[in-house]
């Protein structure tokens, strides 16, 4: 994917999220937990460079800032703060549809050290949307003080993704952030993320689903995660459908846009 | 027995919910799933809500919820 | 072509709804988001270890903040405290900075006088625009620059979910959600910033019952009316007992506001805003030091100067306002005067006069400047004191003929009238409606006549 901004479809898509595409920045999602820290992140990664607006049609804060790695510039986007991207609230509708819409050129997520399990939890959720994430391991100290020990490139191969640990008020490991997701985005860095094993009922009602969504979706269906979208249909999610429609049917947008385009 | 049953500080894990629609999707997204391990923490001083441990976050759940939930 | 492949893809979907049950469906739902649980408890347990578990100093601290006994004594403590500190350590600044600005206005006095200009343009821009603005200055500055650290300090701390994990149980009764005191603690800061935290309540009743109510907390334009009313009314000036006296009284009226805010949102809950409580979800989550250099810095940027220069912007003009209102007439009589005498039958009614009610309704675009306009008004009646004390202030108001039950009205009348302009907008802005901003302003002020009439009545009656 990498500089994919530079394909009009994805620009017209991208402006419908409010950002400034003239610009021409590489577009940064930062995904989290409540209470990680993410907005310290925010903050810490874009200073006083920094705006807040709605998302489009919705009364949830947008928060964007700006800042600057190896010579160029990012657009960071903050998203609401959820346990999870499956829906079940305005928060984590907005946050799925700009993974999924917008197409991030990277997405950090944010996880609080002291509390993995839960924060993979969402970290899982977004790997199955975009491959291009780093996971930011926030809290650091926390976890140290609370005799929590992180396997970190244990944890970077279970993932598949690359792990970054930071303590975001001190501003220890942000620059590794940063040039991590300047990697990512030159494509200098490489990211296959393991995916979610589901048990043997869901695989196999997947299965089934495959032909089924590739049948009717003919030729379009050519690099769709149909996979995810499979699992969207199973479990009844209308949303999705709402979301393909108000962003892709609002504007006439010609090719060029893979909406799932991460398999 | 309910999760409202439980008293304060026993270690209990959660059977099922009870709770439909988006209130049970909501529950499943904070982790609460069969087998989760559940910890009553501390009582609102009026009694409700009850903030329970799960999975690592303490979270405040009113009766209404935590009445839709089984735990053992 | 699309479009059709959409509509296809709808039509999947219904199908495959169809061909499930709704208790399999629910099963499948419940199968995926346990696998992807599953996924992640795995890869947790195969990378963090765990030396000994510690129960920390916060799940202490916690035992004593929502006890059963203490909870809620903190909880008035916290408050009595916060507005205490405000108080008396704003004393001392708020008069520093009168006494030199009021020194500035005198030299500017002499300049323009030196330089020949006329009385009128000396009028409206010193005497008018000035004085209100070193007025709005030297009240407000010190007493927000203190409230807005120790406020936000509470806020990073993580005490204010406690908070509303304390109080959810009243909000529940009265049909409305606890992390509705959330949004009224913004709404100390700013009314406006209260109404649009009003967003992270996810229920749209709840929501607007938050939005609605959020007046009822005064903020801060409002609250340095509350502070000096009842300091130079309630407790003699100066002296340690007084600034007490003076905390325990704006506590008082804070508890009143909340009275009213489950009060109105019961009533509402059962009226027009029919329905039962949504789902209650809140984190509590662990105490984090704050850092206290961004504290300051970011309450003082942010809120501090943000309310500051707001006031400021509408007060100047409104001084200028005020003082062309003060020195042009009709018949004869200021056009304070006559608008005063106009509208004081009613205002007498319900405890105030005539030019408190004018200075209420002209301070429609911001709180802040009621105050400053009502001293304004006065002293163009004729007072000549110079308003740079609080003793000086308390002479004014009794030379036009205040009690303490006047002293009470006002401050009723000002913790509930209505809400400032900017805070009217908002609500329209998330609510996405007219009706609801002007419901958010009518039946505050409906509130507000009921009960400073009944005061006023009962008091008059009783005591004087």
């Amino acid at each position: 994917m990498g500089l994919t901004a530079k394909s009009s479809g994805l620009n017209l898509l991208r402006e419908t999220f409010n950002l400034d595409v003239e610009r021409n920045n590489p577009i940064i999602a930062l995904a989290g937990n409540p209470n990680t820290g993410k907005s310290t992140v925010f903050n810490a990664l874009t200073g006083l460079k920094q705006h807040t607006g709605n998302w489009p049609g919705k009364t949830v804060t947008q928060a964007q800032g700006y800042y600057e790695n190896q010579g160029q510039e990012y657009t960071l986007v903050d998203l609401p703060g959820t346990y999870s991207l499956l829906a079940s609230s305005t928060e984590e509708m907005v946050a799925r549809d700009f993974i999924c819409f917008a197409k991030p050129d990277a997405t950090i997520v944010v996880a609080d050290a002291t509390n993995l399990e839960r924060n993979l939890n969402l970290v899982l959720q977004v790997t199955e949307l975009t491959d291009n994430v780093v996971l930011c391991l926030n809290l650091m100290d926390e976890a140290e003080r609370k005799n929590i020990k992180i396997d970190i490139k244990g944890l970077e191969e279970e993932l598949g993704i690359p792990v970054i640990p930071t303590i975001a008020r001190d501003g220890i490991g942000l620059n590794d952030l940063k040039n991590m997701v300047t990697a990512i985005v030159n494509q200098d860095k490489q990211i296959k993320p393991v995916k979610v094993k589901y048990s043997p009922q869901i695989e196999a009602a997947v299965e089934e689903l495959l032909p089924e969504i590739k049948n009717t979706l003919g030729e379009l269906s050519e690099g769709l995660n149909l996979r995810w979208l499979a699992l969207r249909l199973l479990e009844g999610d209308q949303t999705i459908l709402d979301s393909m429609q108000n962003h892709y049917f609002r504007e006439n947008l010609k090719g060029g846009v893979d909406c799932y385009g991460v398999d | 027995m309910l999760l409202t049953q439980l008293p304060l500080g026993v270690i209990s894990e959660v059977v099922s919910l009870e709770a439909e629609g988006i209130k049970r999707r909501r529950l499943l997204d904070l982790g609460l799933i069969p087998g989760t391990q559940i910890i009553a923490k501390r009582r609102s001083p009026s009694g409700d809500p009850t903030a329970y441990l799960i999975r690592g976050t303490v979270i405040a759940l009113r009766s209404e919820e935590t009445n839709l939930i089984k735990v053992r | 072509m699309e479009l059709t492949k959409i509509k296809d893809f709808n039509e999947l979907l219904s199908n495959i709804s169809d061909s499930l049950n709704g208790k399999q469906r629910e099963q499948l739902r419940d199968q995926i988001v346990k696998d992807i649980y599953s996924n992640a408890e795995v890869i947790a347990d195969n990378n963090v270890s765990m030396q000994g578990e510690q129960t920390g100093i916060g799940e202490k601290i916690d035992d004593i903040l929502t006890s059963k006994w203490l909870g809620f004594p903190i909880m008035l403590l916290m408050l009595g405290g916060v507005f205490w500190l405000t108080i008396v350590g704003a004393n001392y600044p708020s008069a520093m900075l009168g006494e030199f600005l009021f020194w500035v206005e005198g030299h500017l006095s002499n300049l323009f006088m030196a330089v020949g200009a006329p009385n009128w343009l000396h009028g409206i821009l010193v005497e008018g625009m000035y004085r209100t603005l070193a007025w709005v200055i030297s009240v407000m500055l010190p007493p927000m620059a203190i409230f807005f650290p120790i406020f936000t300090l509470l806020e990073d701390l993580g005490y204010l979910p406690r908070v509303a994990f304390n109080l959810d149980n009243l909000f529940k009764k009265s049909g409305a959600n606890g992390k509705q005191s959330l949004t009224m603690s913004m709404g100390f800061g700013c009314n406006a910033a209260g109404v649009i935290a009003a967003r992270i309540i996810e229920s749209p009743r709840e929501k607007l019952l938050a939005i609605l109510t959020n007046n009822f907390v005064p903020c801060n334009g409002r609250f340095p009316t509350l502070l000096i009313l009842s300091m130079i009314f309630m407790g003699t000036v100066g002296g340690r007992g007084s600034s007490l006296l003076a905390a325990g009284i704006v506590v008082l009226l804070v508890l009143i506001g909340i009275a009213i805010t489950l009060l109105v949102s019961w009533i509402l809950s059962k009226t027009i805003l029919k329905g039962i409580p949504s789902s209650f979800t809140l984190e509590l989550p662990p105490y984090r030091k704050p850092q206290i250099g961004r504290v300051l810095v970011r309450s003082f940027i942010d809120r501090t100067l943000f309310v500051l220069w707001r006031a400021i912007v509408v007060a100047a003009p409104a001084g200028g306002i005020v003082w062309l209102l003060a020195n042009n007439t009709i018949g004869g009589v200021s056009i304070i005067d006559y608008v005063a005498n106009l509208i004081d039958p009613f205002a007498t009614l319900i405890g105030l006069d005539g030019v408190i009610l004018m200075a209420f309704i002209l301070g429609l675009p911001a709180n802040e400047i009621v105050l400053p306009i009502l001293v304004m008004s006065y002293l163009s009646l004729g007072s000549m004191i110079e308003p740079d004390s609080a003793d000086a202030l308390r002479g004014i108001l009794v030379n036009n003929g205040w009690t303490w039950v006047t002293a009470l009205c006002t401050m009723l009348f000002s913790l509930l009238h209505f809400p400032c302009g900017t805070t009217i907008l908002t609500i329209k802005k998330e609510t996405n409606s007219w009706k609801w901003a002007i419901f958010g302003a009518v039946m505050p002020l409906t509130v507000a006549i009921i009960v400073t009439f009944l005061v006023n009545q009962i008091f008059t009656t009783l005591f004087l």
